[in-house]
């Protein structure tokens, strides 16, 4: 078991009230998996600037200069320009106006045991440890903005309760994937992507799920041909929640034993694992509310 | 077996005082409690259900619930006598191992609805998820829309009506349940066959039309139920185990 609570707001005017919205949501889905959690928020603009790359490295203990990162990018990096370096919670932000591939790679040679957990211009990744509640206070959810969140609350089945093993996983720009169920055949999925030449952080089956969207989207697949491709070649159980910069999709297994359902107005969409993490919803009295079909990939853009 | 409506969903409890239960300020298991040690005939309500889960459960008197708003997993489980409604939907399992009486949802049910009741009769008004009345053994359940894929799974007991229409293996390896559908079936189960309607099972829908408060002419629909060839082991299939 494990609680998936996403919330897309298409209603400007909504998003500076992202963070209080999903903690409410947040707090509903605690006791589905109490051990760890994660969070993403979209196009936040104290974590997140449009035109500069933003590592989210697990950790605020990292010791992270950024001149060692500038020494580094000095070719790549504009004139006079710096890489930011800040902490947020249990989360380092890593942010320069470079491309993402250029500041993952300078922090990997500078500190090779950090641990990107998200990346991207307009998307930040907080993992922890802990009761869920707590990991979203140390983060400071409750007072953020944002146009799209995804969180989720984890008990570990196929790999160790850590922050790297937490959801989201973000293994491509803006891109994030948060997972209830478990994968059945990731090794040899995982073997596959390895020999395409994919690299992977973690023994983790939702890695292999992340790792084979983001592949798939570079060959070519839009979102939803993305995950219909998924479903031939993942084998296991499992409700999907994927973020891009501007879209959301939520897919289920054909056997559909995970949970999920979904709310919509004309001013935001929501999901959740239960109706009670969108109880308290403003205008939930009038949403359409259903559960998503079985095999069937559901798209919302910004 | 055949089981008998004890009551439908026009019959009402005695006229008595309502207790009701807000759970944004109560607790849900406060709302379990007084109902465990209610008398016959009392009536409760409850505000703000918000998707609690396990609302209802265990009644074990003649008695009434409205639920206002939507439920969350194991409503109205193991219900034994009593008049469970929910203005809204409900989670997974709603009405869950129900003895007797009647649990209606006026929106759509998740999940597994009506799994393994032994009696009573289940309305939702709207859709039913996967697996509606899994391995039901004696439970009516009415369903106003769809329902999803492996309902009736290993049914052994009871009637299931579906409105509109029914998902992917229908009935596999069905008992004795007796199924009434109007609209498509995406694919039956193992050993699930469509049936003649007979005169008794144009009575018998008809009768568990009328208990649901629908309308619908039992000769629109059409009956599965099991072709019995699973019942016995055949010694041509000892090479497949």
């Amino acid at each position: 078991m494990c609680g998936i609570a996403a919330l897309q707001l298409r209603n400007p005017q909504l998003r500076p009230k992202m963070g209080s919205l999903l903690s409410t949501m947040l707090c509903e889905i605690v006791d589905r998996g109490p051990d760890s959690a994660g969070l993403a928020v979209y196009d936040n603009p104290e974590l997140n600037t449009l035109g500069k790359s933003t590592l989210s490295l697990l950790g605020a203990d990292l010791e992270i200069s950024s001149a060692d990162i500038d020494a580094l990018l000095a070719e790549l990096l504009p004139e006079g320009a710096t890489s930011e370096v800040r902490i947020v919670g249990d989360t380092t932000l890593v942010s320069a106006e470079v491309a993402t591939e250029d500041l993952a790679g300078a922090v990997a040679r500078a500190y090779p045991e950090a641990v990107v957990a998200g990346r991207g211009e307009r998307v930040t990744v907080m993992k922890s440890v802990g009761h869920p509640v707590e990991v979203a206070e140390r983060h400071g959810l409750e007072g953020m903005y944002g146009s799209q969140a995804v969180s989720h609350t984890r008990m570990a089945t196929e790999s160790a309760v850590t922050a790297g093993g937490s959801h989201p996983f973000s293994v491509a720009n803006d891109l994030c994937l948060v997972h209830n169920g478990s994968f059945s055949n990731h090794a040899s999925v995982r073997r596959e992507l390895k020999r395409l030449g994919v690299e992977f952080d973690s023994e983790n089956d939702t890695e292999v799920g992340a790792r084979y969207v983001a592949h798939r989207l570079q060959q070519g697949d839009d979102l939803e041909t993305a995950l219909v491709n998924l479903g031939k070649v993942l084998d296991g159980f499992y409700t999907l929640v994927v973020t891009t910069a501007d879209s959301m999709a939520v897919v289920r297994d054909p056997i559909a034993c995970k949970p999920a359902i979904i709310a919509e107005t004309d001013d935001w969409v929501a999901m959740a694992s239960e109706f009670r993490a969108l109880a308290e919803l403003p205008g939930i009295e009038n949403a359409r509310i259903f559960e998503p079909e079985p095999g069937r990939v559901y798209t919302w853009s910004l | 077996m055949t089981t008998t409506l004890e009551t439908s969903l026009t019959a009402q409890g005695a006229e008595a005082p309502v207790e009701t239960f807000d759970l944004k300020v109560d607790d849900v298991r406060a709302l379990n409690k007084a109902i465990h040690q209610s008398a016959n005939g009392r009536s409760f309500a409850v505000e703000h259900p918000g998707g609690k889960h396990s609302l209802a459960v265990g009644v074990n008197a003649s008695l009434d619930v409205e639920i206002n708003g939507h439920a969350g997993y194991y409503a109205a489980g193991m219900n034994q006598g009593g008049r469970i409604t929910i203005h809204g939907n409900a989670g997974v399992g709603v009405a869950e191992n129900m003895m007797s009486g009647i649990v209606h949802v006026t929106g759509d049910a998740s999940q597994s609805a009506g799994a393994t009741a032994h009696g009573g009769l289940l309305v939702i008004d709207g859709n039913a998820s996967a697996r509606c009345g899994i391995s039901m053994k004696g439970v009516d359940i009415v369903v106003g829309g769809n329902i999803g894929h492996m309902s009736a799974f290993m049914a052994q007991a009871g009637r299931l009506v579906v409105c509109g229409d029914a998902g992917e293996a229908l009935g596999d390896s069905i008992y004795e349940a007796r199924i009434y559908v109007k609209g498509k079936v995406a694919s039956l189960g193992a050993d699930c066959v469509a049936k003649e309607m007979r005169e008794e099972h144009l009575a018998e829908l008809a009768g568990l039309l009328h208990a649901a408060g629908r309308d619908g002419d039992p000769a629109d629909f059409t009956r599965y139920g099991s072709a019995r060839t699973l019942y016995n082991f055949h010694v041509d299939n000892s090479s497949a185990y």
